[in-house]
């Protein structure tokens, strides 16, 4: 998707001089130019957003994270390699990494899949389907802060109903400690997860899934094919670009996980589900210090960064095969 | 830009993929931005000839935590039916108030004045965030019977930069209901931890939802508030001189540490207590179900009308009685253009009046040893208990206090944790993590 996008407007400009060819001996010149000045024009708040907002940060960012640079005090001179090394040699630092790539593992299979299924089951235009549409996609109108702050009073043992419930229903003797152990508060996050943004991905596949036209499954439908058959056959591969861009929007969102596990577990139990971008936190707020929270988050940057252009690489080699 | 065949070539691929990604990881950079700017220090010390500052009709800005959020209302509303000064108090989440105020601090953007929890004052003070205050605070007639160990934690080389805001300290508050029920003695509450263990078991053997006591067990500072005390009973420090170093692996912390491990081994404990983050941690005991707990006096007035409660000090393993004495302190930030203004108000916080008939009419500990009996206090012999403890009082000293005992990701939960839920044998390692990180 994204690649299409500028190739269209890319012949959308070839197109426009050739349709009128007679104009273009005579204003060559000054319309070249004024045309030049319009499109800098047009350009010009956008490049600037980009330029006060992103790329100034992320340089401030990079000079800080080569310095010693407490929150309260400010910049106090070079730090460079030790920003880095302090960082890295953190008894939180591995531990950290695994379990984000755990959760994210964990959470893009079970989201994407589940997503599938509901897209698959709503993809028709029967009664009540938009009523089911509606209804999964809901919690991803709420705020995910909001969102945990409403599971971790669900998931209370003291405080929250469902623990109750379960005790009424006599499922449970004892009150039930959903965020008490580290794989319970793991499983709790990634339920919390998956419900809050099941709907939101089953929104990008349902679109993917109505491009594909009609014609195809019938005329399989009319050669024999079995509905395993015309799932693999023609639903998956022309899924393949709405399949693609949910994934990397999923795994890139779960490597930056943070308000989830900072409302729900602040880490715990027993430093077991720290995220990477919760130890960035850590760092500058609890630890008041820039500059190491400046040089996790360019750690963070470049992973991303690798880690994304693999990804982008390996759809294409699929593709193209 | 690229050549006008072949817009898919590799080059043009990886450039768009990257614009792309830098765009997404630019959330990122709304973390690790921050401001610059340094601090130079001192507001200078004012002179002694205005000794109440200046009340002209300015407004105030002012900054505390939710934690102690109904003391300074009270005060703040108190202040401004009476001052032309006008006070405008901002309630800022307690997670997030260390990193508010750093921030702030960065960009010069403090408010008149902040008050903040008395143990991260140190790291304050040394960083230059508040007006030097010491001439104004030693020419108060009563400068000797403010809260000392709040002092202390405002003094920094000499200069004195706090006045105590609102004292909350650590007390056992036993339930005489469920005590009367279980047969004990509703007039004596523990004076040993062994005491204490036995009245929480015997309450504990009522069954039911009813349970010995409570703690907050994933929780930094509810460890810090509540065992330390324990531990100072005995005699006993838990840090060094300069907070730069920890033993809380003595034998005397070991054998506070088994008491509770044991009653989370026989279940004398009220469910959740491994959970619990702090958030909710004194919201079990006003429910009536528990029998004995540690609590912060603040919350006495918070406690339904009809809960029997008494109020008793912390004990040590063998005697002797101690409490923290946190709160939050309050200055006037260095970067404030009305200095005697503010300190109009803070003059006027910690006068007879305000503590009389602010501070001590809403059952809260007055923040001057010779007003600890009054008539609110006189009324209800719970609060002379709790005043009369101040002067047994701890505020321990630390720059790295936040990020060694408050952070939930920090070396001393690990401790507490290990000694608690675990098997205790990895405290003298975890010790050493604590010392190495208040050196840090």
């Amino acid at each position: 998707m994204q690649v299409k996008a500028p190739d269209r407007t890319a012949a959308a400009h070839r197109a426009g001089p050739e349709d009128r060819p007679a104009r273009r001996p005579r204003t060559t010149g000054p319309l070249w130019r004024s045309r030049t000045l319009q499109g800098i024009g047009y350009a010009a708040p956008t490049a600037v957003y980009v330029a006060v907002f992103f790329v100034l940060p992320l340089l401030l960012v990079g000079q800080m994270s080569l310095s010693d640079w407490p929150l309260i005090a400010g910049d106090q001179g070079r730090n460079a390699p030790e920003n880095f090394t302090d960082v890295t040699d953190s008894t939180l630092f591995w531990p950290a990494v695994r379990f984000t790539l755990l959760y994210t593992a964990i959470v893009t299979v079970v989201l994407l899949g589940l997503a599938l299924l509901l897209a698959l089951l709503v993809q028709e235009s029967r009664p009540g389907a938009g009523f089911f549409r509606t209804v999964y996609f809901l919690p991803g109108a709420l705020g995910l802060a909001s969102a945990s702050l409403l599971f971790w009073g669900l998931y209370s043992p003291t405080t929250g109903p469902l623990s109750r419930t379960l005790e009424k229903l006599g499922l449970v003797d004892d009150p039930v400690s959903f965020l008490g152990t580290p794989t319970s508060a793991l499983l709790s996050t990634v339920f919390l997860v998956v419900w809050k943004f099941a709907g939101f991905y089953m929104l990008i596949l349902l679109v993917g899934l109505q491009r594909v036209p009609h014609e195809l499954y019938e005329a399989a439908r009319m050669d024999g094919a079995s509905r395993g058959q015309i799932f693999r056959g023609i639903t998956l591969p022309l899924l393949r670009p709405s399949l693609a861009l949910s994934l990397l929007l999923c795994v890139t969102g779960s490597l930056l996980a943070f308000d989830q596990f900072f409302v729900l577990t602040k880490g715990g139990p027993d430093n077991s589900t720290v995220t990477v971008v919760q130890l960035i936190y850590r760092e500058a707020f609890q630890r008041l210090n820039l500059g190491t929270a400046a040089a996790l988050s360019i750690l963070v940057l470049a992973a991303l960064l690798l880690l994304n252009v693999l990804q982008f690489r390996g759809l294409h080699r699929a593709d193209e095969s | 830009m690229g050549s006008p065949t072949g817009s898919h070539g590799p080059v043009r691929r990886l450039v768009t993929t990257a614009v792309a990604l830098l765009a997404t990881a630019g959330l990122l950079t709304a973390c690790g931005s921050g401001e610059d700017g340094k601090d130079d220090g001192g507001g200078g010390g004012g002179s002694a000839a205005n000794a109440n500052g200046v009340d002209d009709g300015s407004t105030l800005t002012m900054w505390t935590r939710a934690a102690t959020r109904p003391q300074s209302e009270a005060l703040v509303k108190a202040y401004n039916d009476s001052h032309k000064n006008k006070v405008e108090l901002t309630v800022i989440p307690t997670d997030d108030y260390q990193a508010k105020v750093g921030a702030a601090a960065g960009s010069r953007d403090l408010p008149d004045l902040f008050a903040s929890d008395v143990v991260f004052v140190p790291n304050y003070t040394s960083s230059g965030l508040f007006a030097d205050l010491t001439d104004r605070i030693d020419g108060l007639p009563f400068a000797d019977k403010l809260a000392q160990s709040h002092i202390k934690a405002g003094t920094y080389e000499g200069k004195k930069y706090v006045v105590p805001h609102t004292l909350d300290l650590s007390v056992l508050f036993y339930n005489k209901d469920l005590y009367r029920k279980a047969e004990l003695d509703p007039e004596k509450p523990p004076t040993t931890l062994a005491e204490w263990d036995r009245q929480a078991r015997a309450v504990d053997a009522l069954g039911g939802d009813v349970n010995g006591t409570f703690f907050g067990g994933n929780c930094g500072g509810c460890g810090v508030f509540t065992w330390w005390p324990s531990i100072w009973a005995a005699g006993e420090d838990v840090l060094n001189k300069d907070g730069t170093a920890a033993t809380l692996d003595s034998p005397t912390a070991r054998k506070v540490y088994d008491t509770y491990r044991r009653w989370v081994d026989d279940d004398i404990v009220a469910p959740g207590a491994r959970d619990e983050t702090g958030a909710t941690w004194t919201g079990v005991f006003p429910k009536g179900k528990v029998g004995v707990m540690p609590m912060p006096s603040t919350t006495l007035g918070l406690m339904p009308k009809d809960l029997d409660l008494g109020v008793a000090p912390i004990p040590g393993p063998d005697g002797g009685k101690a409490t923290f004495v946190g709160g939050d302190s309050i200055g006037i930030a260095a970067t404030s253009k009305k200095t005697d203004q503010a300190w109009n108000f803070l003059a006027w916080s910690v006068g007879d009046k305000a503590q009389v008939d602010v501070v001590a009419a809403h059952k809260d500990v007055v923040a001057r040893t010779d007003l600890a009996s009054n008539k609110y206090s006189d009324a209800d012999p719970r609060l002379v208990t709790i005043n009369q403890l101040v002067s047994d009082g701890h505020t321990p000293y630390a720059l790295k206090f936040g990020q060694t005992f408050n952070d939930p990701n920090g070396p001393w939960l690990t401790l507490m944790r290990d000694a608690v839920f675990g098997d205790g044998a990895n405290v003298k390692k975890d010790n050493e993590a604590v010392s190495a990180s208040l050196a840090d």
